[in-house]
């Protein structure tokens, strides 16, 4: 009976001590949490660029999957016009183009993952939309690619335009503003087709490939990209139709203005060197150049860097990482690429297209 | 009992801590709770968002592959997230009905069969068990989508069986009751019929077992409700084959199961049924192996045996773990957004990513399948009850 009395004494006490110890633990975060959010609310000290340099390493939400954006090859290497916006932004925190951690995002999971904090900022060819700048809180950075929605089809169906759709299978993914343009414009055209959503890409062209759906539609450069991968690419045409506008660009999470600041004043900065003429090759060189807007902005000159919280050559270590955005855009894209896009929309205001960047002064 | 008088300290009395460790467990839960609400409210507010479901009256405006509840997304009101996710739960209950149906049959079957004196109908039962039991499912589902169904024929040159079945990429065709007033008078009457016969069977078996008689009136109206049976089924349904039109183009008439739905359903199917089989062999092998020696002393074939005798005492054993299968085959149909079926899971995924509503969205679906599985839970509870040993 002393026995048994003991065993039971003993497990209450044991009950206690760990309830004990699971409150302390709980103790500690909302103290933390209160004080971080206290700063938040008061200042704006506490902010995301304070934590990435803390770090020491960016968290960059990617998709991985589609070539000339981000894509991983077989040894694990990220590349791709949405990974060089990620390279240049952690040059600038940083210093270092190469402390990027990538995280994987599918189309439904990437929104959540930037409230969430999981991951600093988003460069996964993102289409900038109200809803998505309002409702959903985020926080969208210039534009690194104008598109257009298209559609691919199988080049033996025939499929011209929209109207040919009726009763037609098309296959898109989930999450996606394509999603509600395809909708919209079906119906603007009169054909009710059959939708089938998928969660993930490479199930939804895998479906495609087997001719399960007729068409496929995305933003027509992921089309293009996403041709270079299936198993007979000629066989595939994108259709001259244009749904929607499509612009893409890296985003960061709402009301933190000096996080915001530095990812949009990046991407800025990579236009802004391609319209100055400075290059990966050629930066060391400008440094020293006559020109004081060039000196300005490579930080020889004033302190346009402190006010982002940077150092004041953030963008010397930017263009010597990446290059400028021509050189982004050629290399991944571009001539250089395998994919040949001109320029088009995504030329200098200068040439005719829409990449236009505030002055840096 | 002096010593109880004087009472002993309040911390040395077993009472006191059993309530008071309570008390504290509750307050611990509580805390937790508040805090991550907390938590939650004030990241909220940090990037201005208000917790509230007025967006469900909001128009979707996405379309989705699979419909019965005439959800339209070009219109403000048939057209609101509500709607789309109320299409999404036909879906899934479509699903999940008919799956729980048939893989009741594929389990029970191959469970039996694993029991089978037939070495090939046993071997067989058992490479289904192993192979379907030791791959996941999502896999599983993606064989079947990918490998599997979208290996059939394009439209034109389909597959066709009896004049009566169709398969292409198409998807499925199927004779199918017509009309839904015939269909529901001759539902109503068979079931009437069921009942009925079963109510004369009984009375059979009681007048040979008690009264002796050779029971030939009740055989005779057997046999009669039967024939009226398969008659109804046969021509009451007013079935609707599905047939080639003239022209080159849709097939018509009948039901169409879209590859989806059927790699949704094949896959759920095949991969819970092989645990059910095991549930219904470890319930068989539950009964005393004196039971199937007396069965076998009394006379009775060895299918006899297994109806009359074993399969009704292992249904004790077997019906409480084949709940937990039926709720892992309507939580696992959640899978359906891998393989484009707009399952609730599916297009309340696409409703939070288009609303940016998470949280709201992830307690509707949590509470939608918490239910769904209660409904399960309940029934099979009462059908437990019903089968369990009356002690008297």
């Amino acid at each position: 009976m002393w026995c048994v009395m003991t065993m039971r004494k003993f497990s209450a006490f044991l009950l206690t001590a760990a309830i004990a110890a699971s409150l302390a633990a709980c103790a500690t975060p909302p103290e933390s949490s209160s004080d971080g959010e206290g700063e938040g609310s008061s200042s704006s000290t506490a902010s995301r660029l304070d934590a990435v340099k803390e770090r020491g390493t960016l968290n960059c939400g990617v998709d991985g999957g589609i070539p000339g954006f981000s894509y991983v090859d077989e040894s694990g290497d990220y590349s791709g016009l949405d990974v060089d916006v990620c390279k240049a932004v952690a040059a600038a925190v940083l210093g270092d183009a190469d402390k990027v951690e990538y995280r994987r995002l599918d189309s439904t999971e990437r929104f959540t993952a930037v409230s969430g904090g999981e991951v600093d900022m988003l460069s996964r060819n993102t289409t900038w939309t109200i809803s998505r700048d309002t409702e959903v809180g985020m926080e969208f950075a210039p534009t690194t690619f104008y598109d257009g929605q298209g559609m691919m089809v199988r080049e033996a169906s025939g499929l011209k335009e929209l109207k040919d759709f009726d009763g037609k299978t098309v296959c898109v993914e989930a999450g996606t503003t394509t999603e509600l343009n395809l909708t919209d414009k079906m119906r603007k055209a009169g054909v009710t087709p059959e939708i089938k959503t998928f969660q993930q890409a490479d199930p939804a062209y895998a479906a495609y490939e087997e001719e399960l759906c007729d068409g496929f539609t995305s933003d027509k450069s992921q089309l293009v990209a996403r041709r270079s991968t299936l198993s007979k690419p000629e066989d595939h045409i994108v259709l001259d139709v244009t749904m929607s506008k499509e612009p893409l660009g890296p985003l960061t999470v709402n009301n933190d203005s000096a996080w915001f600041d530095v990812v949009k004043w990046v991407t800025y900065g990579l236009i802004e060197a391609e319209e100055l003429g400075i290059t990966s090759k050629n930066v060391e060189e400008m440094k020293s150049s006559e020109d004081p807007t060039i000196k300005r902005f490579l930080g020889a000159e004033g302190d346009l860097g402190t006010g982002l919280g940077l150092e004041n050559d953030f963008m010397v270590k930017v263009i010597s990482s990446v290059g400028n955005y021509g050189e982004i855009y050629e290399r991944n894209l571009g001539q250089e690429s395998k994919f040949k896009l001109d320029r088009g929309l995504n030329a200098l205001w200068t040439e005719g297209g829409l990449l236009y960047a505030p002055p840096f002064r | 009992m002096t010593v109880k008088e004087q009472g002993i300290p309040l911390w040395r009395d077993d009472r006191f801590w059993k309530v008071a460790l309570q008390i504290l467990a509750v307050l611990v839960v509580i805390a937790i709770f508040t805090l991550l609400g907390y938590n939650l409210n004030v990241n909220m507010q940090q990037v201005g968002i208000e917790f509230g479901f007025d967006f469900l009256q909001s128009q979707a405006s996405f379309a989705i592959g699979e419909d019965l509840t005439n959800y339209d997304p070009s219109d403000p009101v048939a057209g609101s997230y509500a709607r789309v996710m109320f299409a999404g739960l036909i879906n899934t209950l479509r699903v999940v009905v008919v799956g729980l149906i048939l893989t009741t049959i594929v389990g029970i079957t191959a469970g039996v069969a694993s029991f089978s004196d037939n070495w090939l109908l046993q071997k067989i039962s058992q490479v289904y068990v192993e192979i379907a039991r030791n791959i996941p499912i999502l896999v599983q589902l993606l064989f079947w989508y990918l490998a599997v169904f979208s290996k059939l024929p394009r439209p034109e040159d389909r597959l066709s069986f009896l004049g009566m079945f169709y398969a292409s990429k198409r998807g499925l065709y199927l004779p199918w009751p017509g009309e839904v007033g015939r269909f529901s008078i001759c539902a109503a009457v068979l079931i009437v019929g069921a009942i009925a016969a079963f109510f004369v069977w009984r009375s059979r078996v009681k007048a040979i077992v008690i009264k002796g008689e050779s029971g030939q009136n009740q055989s005779m109206i057997l046999w009669v409700i039967t024939a009226i049976s398969v008659l109804i089924l046969l021509f009451g349904l007013g079935w609707q084959f599905p047939h080639e039109p003239t022209e080159i183009g849709e097939i018509e008439g009948g039901l169409r199961l879209t590859l989806e739905i059927s790699a949704l359903l094949v896959g759920l199917i095949i991969y819970t049924g092989a645990f059910i089989s095991e549930i219904v062999r470890a319930g068989i092998q539950s009964v005393a192996r004196g039971q199937w020696e007396a069965s076998k002393a009394l006379g009775l074939k060895s299918n006899l045996t297994m109806r009359l005798v074993v399969f009704p005492q292992a249904l004790r054993v077997i019906i409480p773990p084949l709940n937990s299968q039926y709720q892992n085959l309507a939580k696992n149909s959640s899978l359906a957004l891998a393989i484009a079926y707009p399952d609730i899971y599916s297009v309340s995924n696409t409703t939070f990513n288009q609303t940016g509503r998470p949280i709201e969205v992830m307690i509707l679906i949590m509470t939608t399948y918490l239910l769904m599985n209660m409904v399960i839970s309940l029934s099979m509870n009462q059908l437990n009850r019903s089968v369990q040993l009356r002690e008297r």
